[in-house]
């Protein structure tokens, strides 16, 4: 169960245009342009035309490839690179809501449409409302129309119906790494409970359904568990400290507002494990709004939810998160949508989230490094209250 | 259904030592007592006026005996009325802001009895303005009890009433083309987002869920038409 295996994703042949592939090459420039200072550019730039003119290959003049290769400078190994999310789709089946699968599908075009496609796609968890097989096949089949391979993450209404049954056949395991250009990626299941439905004699419908209530006390709180950590330990133990780390877990993995379960309630020893590492960025779902924090060398990013969002925990925001708009009720789709990131070389993030019917907003690594002196996000218009 | 309980509850409570002790009392019986069945004993009806046992009339007529009497009626009672625990159920789950107190008038002023403010009172006025705001509680954590036609309740974008700022009506909200209050925007939620059918202002449902939204913001000074 917590071993080491392959992702799941969905494989296809990737074949790109030439089009394709120069909108690619211009747009890393000008992604490499933006981390140049100039006399590091005319180095480089001489370098690649040097290098270019050694190798006899002209045509590379006219190409944007020798920058994008000069853009990684720092570390010859690893190019900047985008991947999207899709988050907390709460999937009834068909008959039930057909509202939730509409919103779903147009985060799927969302990302179909992005010109370059992102290198992959992260699911964040709750693809199902109440953990039914015919709500995670569903999604299974939707998710499926995405061009890009996807990896899949577990969300609390994921799994208990069943504990994770259906999830894992469709899926594989709830706990797994990978490593893409440079960056270690760990998906890590941390919203595990600690048993309150034994006791109280109830059905996995009872129990799924009082879990799915963010604001339902007779649940537990997430936890990430021991097993789980003794698997990260073990999974990150060969790991250097200089490799960028990427965590996706469901749960934030701090402790934020306890009776939403916004919340990780081992959050400390889990940030003990990741506290080596030069750069950690994790990115969780559940919160369903734009949340941004940052403790020592770990960043956070929350994601958008597809199909409702959550207001604001009344405590302990963190400092750093500049809010999104409060959703206007009379605006459907308000508060909602999905989002990339974009990976720099140093294998920090900048976290954008695709607001639906708004202006995308952008939460730079900059931001989070600099603890909120440069780049801060555009304040709402519309705060909670 | 979830009024039919704290109904009986309510006259249950009070008034069970009283009707037991006339009911074995051997005096005249008058139309409303319970008859006397074929065998001479007989039979005492709760105030619901449905649940009745049957007591045999050389019962000794001690408080003691009373007290079975009354606890063999509950016990009928209570089997016939699973959910009748359902306040301390919601409550367990969700969260309600518990009114004031109002304990500093015990023994001030007047009250409904025309002496000063009783204990007894204040628990009264507190466990029903309670009750209320927990009867919305259920209803605005159930998709089921708002009819809704695709499983969406209220908690889904307003976890313990989040968001909701009951305290910024009455405002003029252009969508609507006049000014809203509070209910008006309860039924806004309830036709779109939730997709169910619109309540009449006085239903016990929207009175119950003005009481629970309401009862979330305890202490947040009234600022209408704040946006």
């Amino acid at each position: 169960m917590h071993n080491k295996r392959t992702p799941p994703s969905i494989k296809r042949p990737h074949i790109k245009s030439v089009e394709t592939r120069y909108f690619e090459e211009r747009d890393s420039l000008f992604r490499g342009l933006q981390r140049l200072d100039r006399r590091t550019f005319m180095k480089v730039s001489a370098g690649a035309a040097a290098a270019a003119a050694a190798s006899g290959v002209s045509h590379h003049f006219h190409s944007f490839l020798p920058i994008n290769v000069a853009g990684a400078t720092e570390d010859t190994a690893r190019q900047p690179f985008t991947f999207a999310y899709i988050s907390d789709s709460h999937l009834y089946i068909k008959k039930t809501n057909e509202r939730f699968i509409r919103q779903l599908l147009r985060a799927v075009d969302d990302v179909n449409a992005m010109d370059p496609q992102p290198d992959f796609v992260l699911y964040g968890g709750d693809l199902a409302q109440l953990g039914r097989k015919e709500e995670l096949d569903l999604g299974a089949q939707v998710l499926k129309s995405l061009k890009a391979p996807v990896h899949m993450m577990v969300g609390e209404h994921d799994w208990f119906f069943d504990m994770g049954h259906r999830w894992n056949e469709l899926f594989g395991p709830e706990n797994y790494s990978f490593n893409h250009k440079g960056v270690h990626f760990v998906v890590l299941m941390s919203v595990h409970e600690k048993d309150f439905w034994t006791a109280r004699g109830m059905t996995p419908a009872e129990r799924m359904h009082t879990v799915a209530g963010l604001d339902n006390a007779v649940q537990s709180a997430f936890e990430v568990g021991a097993p789980e950590r003794a698997w990260l330990k073990k999974d990150l133990e060969k790991v250097p400290t200089t490799t960028p780390i990427i965590v996706f877990s469901h749960s934030p993995l701090y402790k934020l507002y306890r009776p939403w379960n916004f919340w990780t309630d081992d959050a400390e020893d889990v940030q003990a494990i990741l506290q080596r590492f030069d750069h950690v960025t994790v990115l969780h779902g559940h919160t369903h709004q734009v949340l941004t924090n940052r403790i020592g060398n770990i960043q956070f990013h929350g994601m958008l939810s597809t199909a409702w969002p959550w207001p604001y925990a009344p405590q302990g925001l963190p400092a750093l998160t500049v809010q999104m708009n409060r959703p206007n009720p009379f605006d459907p789709n308000d508060g909602l949508g999905d989002g990339s990131a974009n990976v720099h070389p140093d294998g920090l993030v900048d976290k954008v989230y695709s607001l639906w019917n708004r202006n995308p907003t952008e939460v730079k690594a900059s931001y989070l490094s600099s603890d909120g002196a440069q780049d801060r996000p555009v304040i709402p218009t519309l705060a909670s209250y | 259904m979830k009024n039919t309980p704290w109904l009986a509850l309510a006259l249950v409570t009070l008034p069970l030592v009283t009707l037991a002790a006339p009911a074995l009392a051997d005096g005249p019986s008058s139309s409303a007592n319970p008859p006397a069945t074929l065998s001479g004993s007989k039979v005492v009806k709760l105030c619901d006026n449905k649940t009745t046992v049957e007591v045999s009339n050389d019962t000794p007529k001690t408080p003691d005996e009373g007290k079975k009497i009354a606890d063999a009626l509950m016990a009928q009672w209570e089997s016939k009325h699973p959910d009748n625990k359902w306040v301390a159920e919601e409550v367990e789950a969700h969260q309600v802001v518990p009114p004031e107190d109002n304990v500093k008038l015990v023994g001030t002023g007047q009250s409904s009895t025309y002496g000063a403010v009783s204990a007894q009172d204040v628990k009264v006025w507190n466990t029903e303005t309670y009750k209320e705001a927990v009867y919305g509680s259920s209803v605005f954590h159930s998709g089921d009890e708002l009819g809704s036609e695709i499983a969406v309740s209220c908690d889904m974008c307003h976890p313990r009433a989040a968001n909701t700022h009951p305290e910024t009506y009455p405002k003029f909200q252009p969508q609507l083309g006049r000014v809203a209050l509070l209910r008006d925007m309860i039924n806004w939620c309830i036709e779109h987002p939730v997709r169910g059918k619109v309540l009449a202002p006085d239903d016990p449902k929207m009175r119950a869920l003005e009481s629970y939204i309401l009862a979330q913001r305890k202490g947040v000074p009234l600022d209408y038409g704040k946006r």
